[in-house]
């Protein structure tokens, strides 16, 4: 099927998530936050979110196993940059309290202006980064 | 803290809300790192198509953002947890800029780098390993603040 058609459906779904984790539970799913918790020890809640994060983890099994087409890893970038890129990634969610589910699907979907100006940062600097790399590495 | 009414709704809807995030991220292209490269590289090849994920997404949860939380109560719980704060500060901001310094270089944001774990690719797998060592590490840092 048409990538931009895929696109939509799948971000159709993801709407759908958010969806239900707000209508059964009152929460904003932000997968960098929900993950970055379990690691806490005053967060006292985590049955839920440990549920939410092998939820993630089932749907990835099910689609390795049906599915396997979805992963492409691109060639572009090495193995050591992937490993800076985590670090942070990691540690730029948490310091700004969120990522492209919690910032730039809830965030803009409730017009938080905090989550408007991460998006827009995120998405800045994630385009001059990537920009400069791909003319520098292809 | 003992607001769940009972808990094994919430728990289960939880895992469902997992479940139907990784397929939509799995469905989108999002896990297609050359896809995410090529939405965020603009002097190669532009391809916009991922800008309709977000998009996607928020035209389907502004509808039900909207309905939903008219309610006194969320179905399964007492009260809504929304964030409040509105305050636009350095730690927001160099978090988005790392994060988005993160994403440009490898093409993955957190939960398409999870729902790919298993994928079986030494790529996702040292991003992930890393990424949870940048969580820690700011956990560490803001207990040290």
């Amino acid at each position: 099927m048409n990538q931009f058609v895929m696109a939509a459906i799948g971000g159709g779904l993801i709407g759908v998530a958010a969806s239900i984790l707000l209508i059964t539970q009152g929460r904003i799913a932000g997968i960098s936050g929900i993950t970055g918790s379990l690691f806490k020890s005053d967060v006292k809640d985590k049955d839920w979110r440990m549920a939410f994060f092998l939820g993630l983890m089932a749907g990835g099994v099910a689609l390795a196993i049906f599915s396997p087409n979805v992963f492409v890893v691109s060639e572009q970038r090495p193995v050591w940059m992937m490993g800076v890129a985590g670090l942070l990634v990691g540690f730029g969610t948490q310091m700004g309290n969120g990522c492209t589910s919690g910032h730039g699907v809830c965030g803009i979907t409730r017009f938080s202006v905090r989550s408007l100006v991460a998006t827009g940062t995120f998405m800045a600097a994630g385009m001059a980064i990537s920009t400069f790399l791909t003319g520098a590495l292809s | 803290m003992s607001e769940a009414k009972s808990n094994t709704p919430v728990v289960a809807s939880a895992f469902i809300t997992g479940l139907v995030f990784a397929i939509g991220l799995g469905i989108s292209g999002m896990t297609d790192t050359t896809k995410v490269i090529g939405f965020l590289s603009l002097n190669k090849d532009w391809n916009p198509a991922l800008m309709l994920v977000m998009g996607g997404a928020i035209a389907v949860h502004a509808v039900v953002y909207r309905i939903v939380t008219k309610r006194q109560s969320p179905l399964f719980t007492e009260t809504f947890h929304i964030p409040t704060n509105t305050t636009l500060d350095g730690r927001l901001i160099g978090g988005a800029v790392l994060f988005g310094l993160g994403w440009g270089m490898g093409g993955v944001c957190p939960g398409p780098g999870l729902v790919s774990v298993f994928s079986g690719t030494t790529e996702i797998f040292v991003f992930v390993v890393a990424m949870i060592v940048g969580m820690l590490g700011w956990q560490q840092v803001q207990r040290r603040m």
